[in-house]
């Protein structure tokens, strides 16, 4: 395509030249062909990019809007594509967090907090009962517990949250006492009575017991208050036993007292009723004349109310009686309520002749219960009796009016008619008594019956009531065995526990005694070693301080010998010194004599040979090595010819500097005649400083001869005869050779001038270092 | 001293050159005279011999010094 542009636009090119009106739209023509293949070609090829971007964007957006996450990988890798993205499809969907249950802990705080709330609510309630902090949670718990007893999981749930809840309200609020818990459980479980205790409660009273006394076990007070508040503990227990001891002899006194009186007022009633039933019976029975009957009826009057008030007695004292035995109940159980195990025996003596009396008093009571009825009975009897006199009586008087009371003394007194009368009365007494007695037997067989059946429910009730109290009774002395029995087995306990402590005790003693032979051994050994250090250190430190001494006057000793032994060195020194100091005066004075033969060099003379002044040189300084070698250094021309001075060189340098110019072109390869003229030609046409200050470097366009002439000319001017000799050391050629001489006489006086400068700058270094400051 | 050698040399030169340019004179002469019938050529043929021969010899004596010998040259 481009190939065909190209062509076109040279074609055009060359049709330009020739003519340009028909070459333009040909061309034009071409490139509106070519640009219209190429611009189909193009637009083909613009098209098909245009869709495939297209279609990648489309697809990608599609995608995206299907899988966040890949829409996500998008945003993160290729910048501003979240702005697209959320141009397209909206703000991307919300992150997917997994929500967390926790099931587990919900129901747990739901349970503690219903035990909480139970626990508030009952409370007060638990406040309401006389009991001790510690039993609170054991009612507290129990109460949720027997509420809850229907469902199980929660029961134990609730138990075991409760048990927390318990030990956290325990560790609050305990105040822990390490002496009886038995007594508490015992007295829970008797004052629980209350509510029938399901299994359930005792055993978690027991867990929360157990939790309590581990709560109580953690916070255990130091043996002396522990020790202290037994103690007082102690007195307080014989306080209160005593006093107990005491309330209760006294209500036991008191009671039997009553009791007794009770029963002597009983057993006299009772007698007086059997007196009283008796005289009665007699009364009945006897036929006593009848003033001895009205005696007896007297007497029966008399016993009558002697029973009757002797009954009222007995009910009295009966009353007192049982007043005071309540009395010595309630103070029986106050005792044991206050659960001192030492009252125990007291109490269950108390106990015991409590209940003794209780049963005797109602011995007694029944005993004069059965004399009543005896005598109700026999007072019934006796009436019927009586009313059948009365009504004998009276029908005898109806039929025999004349005739008295007394029947009995009538057998002279009545006449035949009367006899008959009352025969036939008599008669008719008899049968009618007989049809009585048939009626009567048979109503009393019907009565028997009846009365059978009622005395059988009497004697139910009787045997009912009998059997309660008797029950009663023998659960009381069975109690009151089981309680002698524990008290026994308690005894025998305790008696084994003080033997079993006793040998404890012993042990302990033992072993306490084993254990304080090894300590006094052990204190003894460290005593002992004690003792032998603190010796040893003494013994060290007096060593130490004999030798620090012994040291000190070592060191004073040394000190003073080398304070000697440095005066004498110094002495020497001294002298040493001032023999330097004289030798280096001497070199200073041969240096002095060489330097001033030096000077004596004529104008073109050299100087004198130095052959006596270094004779002279060398023979001060024998000894010294350095002065010697220099000595040594000096040329053998020096010392033998002697040197040329520097003013004398300076005049000759003038001489070879105008024919080093003339001869400047000569050297090895070019040294012709006519060389030799066109060198004297240059050196006459050659115009150049006589004198030219050195560079610090020389360049080689400065190795000419001119130019080092001039820098050898400045430098001799400047007195520089070293730089001098060294730029005309660089000469060569003919040039070097006619310099040759003067160079060497300048070599040996710059070396003479040297080795005689470094000589005198030796000696003064030697007389200044031998200088003595003042 | 090395700086009058040339001035010694030059006077040598110079010294040499009269005595051979005078030399050469007279014997040129001398030959013109007694063999080259009073011709100028021997006179110039000797007074150029003897100038050359003394040009020659100052040069040689000029370029003493420089002369490397052949036994040195073939020695290194």
């Amino acid at each position: 395509m481009l190939r065909v542009c190209w062509k076109g636009a040279n074609a055009a090119a060359r049709k330009c030249l020739c003519g340009k009106v028909a070459a333009h739209p040909l061309q034009h023509c071409r490139r509106y062909t070519s640009a219209g293949n190429s611009g189909s070609a193009a637009g083909k090829i613009v098209a098909a990019s245009l869709l495939t971007v297209g279609g990648g964007l489309g697809g990608t957006i599609l995608y995206a809007k299907w899988d966040p996450k890949f829409r996500a990988n998008i945003e993160k890798s290729v910048p501003y594509s979240d702005q697209i993205f959320e141009m397209a499809l909206g703000p991307p969907p919300p992150p997917f967090i997994p929500l967390q249950k926790k099931p587990g802990k919900v129901e747990p705080l739901q349970i503690s907090s219903v035990s909480e709330a139970s626990k508030d609510s009952k409370q007060p309630k638990a406040k309401g009962k006389t009991k001790e902090k510690q039993l609170e949670p054991a009612p507290v718990e129990a109460k949720p517990a027997v509420e809850e007893t229907q469902a199980l999981s929660p029961q134990t749930i609730e138990e075991a949250s409760a048990e927390a809840a318990h030990i956290i309200s325990a560790m609050s609020e305990v105040q822990s006492v390490p002496a009886p818990g038995t007594s508490h459980e015992a007295a829970s479980a008797e004052s629980e009575a209350q509510t029938p205790p399901p299994p359930a409660q005792s055993a978690a009273a027991d867990e929360c017991h157990e939790c309590a006394s581990h709560e109580a076990a953690l916070k255990e007070r130091p043996v002396e208050e522990v020790a202290a508040r037994l103690a007082q503990q102690d007195k307080a227990e014989q306080d209160t036993l005593a006093a107990l001891a005491f309330s209760l002899e006294e209500e036991l006194g008191v009671s039997a007292k009553l009791t007794l009186q009770a029963i002597g007022a009983q057993e006299a009633a009772l007698a007086a009723i059997g007196t009283h039933t008796q005289r009665l019976r007699e009364a009945m029975d006897s036929e006593d004349p009848p003033d001895k009957k009205s005696a007896q009826w007297r007497e029966l009057e008399d016993a009558l109310s002697e029973r009757s008030h002797a009954v009222d007695q007995a009910g009295q004292s009966l009353l007192q009686a049982k007043e005071q035995l309540e009395k010595l109940r309630v103070v029986i159980n106050g005792a044991k309520e206050s659960k001192i195990d030492a009252a125990r025996p007291q109490i269950l003596a108390a106990e015991e002749n409590l209940h003794s009396m209780i049963v005797d008093l109602d011995k007694v009571v029944t005993k004069v219960q059965t004399a009543q009825t005896e005598a109700k009975i026999v007072s019934q009897y006796s009436e019927l009796v009586n009313e059948a006199k009365v009504q004998f009586q009276k029908e005898l008087s109806s039929i025999t009016p004349e005739v008295q009371a007394n029947w009995k003394g009538l057998t002279g007194k009545l006449s035949a008619d009367d006899l008959n009368s009352l025969i036939a009365h008599a008669h008719r007494r008899i049968d009618q008594l007989n049809r009585e007695l048939a009626e009567q037997r048979v109503r009393e067989q019907i009565r028997i019956e009846t009365a059978l059946d009622q005395q059988k429910q009497e004697h139910q009730i009787v045997v009912e009531s009998a059997v309660k109290t008797a029950i009663q009774h023998n659960r009381e002395e069975q109690r009151l065995e089981q309680e002698k029995k524990m008290q026994e087995v308690r005894e025998v306990m305790e008696a084994e526990m003080r033997t079993q402590l006793r040998r404890q005790a012993a042990a302990h003693t033992d072993h306490l005694r084993d254990v304080l032979k090894v300590q006094e051994q052990e204190l003894r050994d460290e005593a002992q070693e004690a003792l032998s250090s603190k010796i040893m250190e003494q013994e060290t430190h007096y060593r130490r301080q004999a030798q620090e001494q012994l040291d000190a006057f070592t060191l004073d000793m040394n000190s003073a010998y080398a304070r000697l032994k440095g005066m004498e060195e110094a002495i020497d020194s001294h002298v040493v010194a001032e023999e330097e100091a004289r030798k280096a005066h001497q070199l200073w004075l041969s240096v002095e004599a060489l330097n001033y033969t030096l000077k004596t060099a004529a104008a073109d003379s050299p100087t004198e040979p130095l052959e006596a002044a270094v004779r002279a040189v060398k023979e001060s300084c024998a000894d010294n090595e350095f002065a010697q070698a220099l000595a040594t250094a000096l040329p053998e021309e020096s010392i033998t010819r002697g040197v040329y001075s520097e003013a004398s060189l300076r005049a000759r340098f003038y001489g070879i500097r105008r024919l080093a110019r003339r001869v400047a072109l000569i050297d090895e390869t070019r040294n012709s005649l006519y060389q030799y003229f066109l060198s004297y030609l240059q050196s006459v046409l050659l115009f150049e400083k006589d004198q030219e200050a050195p560079p610090t470097k020389l360049a080689p366009h400065d190795l000419d001869t001119f130019k080092l002439l001039a820098y050898a000319t400045y430098s001799i001017e400047r007195g520089d005869l070293e730089l001098a000799a060294k730029f005309v050391n660089q000469l060569h050629g003919e040039s070097r050779r006619v310099a040759q001489d003067w160079l060497n006489e300048a070599r040996l006086t710059l070396e003479t001038k040297q080795v005689v400068s470094l000589l005198s700058a030796y000696a003064n270094a030697v007389g200044l270092g031998t200088t003595q400051a003042p | 001293m090395s700086e009058k050698e040339l001035g010694q040399k030059w006077d040598r030169c110079l010294a040499d050159c009269a005595i051979k340019v005078g030399a050469g004179l007279g014997l040129g002469i001398v030959f013109s005279v007694v063999f080259f019938k009073r011709r100028t050529f021997p006179i110039a043929f000797g007074t150029g011999a003897g100038l050359g021969m003394a040009y020659s010899n100052c040069q040689n004596d000029l370029r003493s010094p420089y002369l490397v010998l052949s036994n040195a040259a073939k020695e290194q």
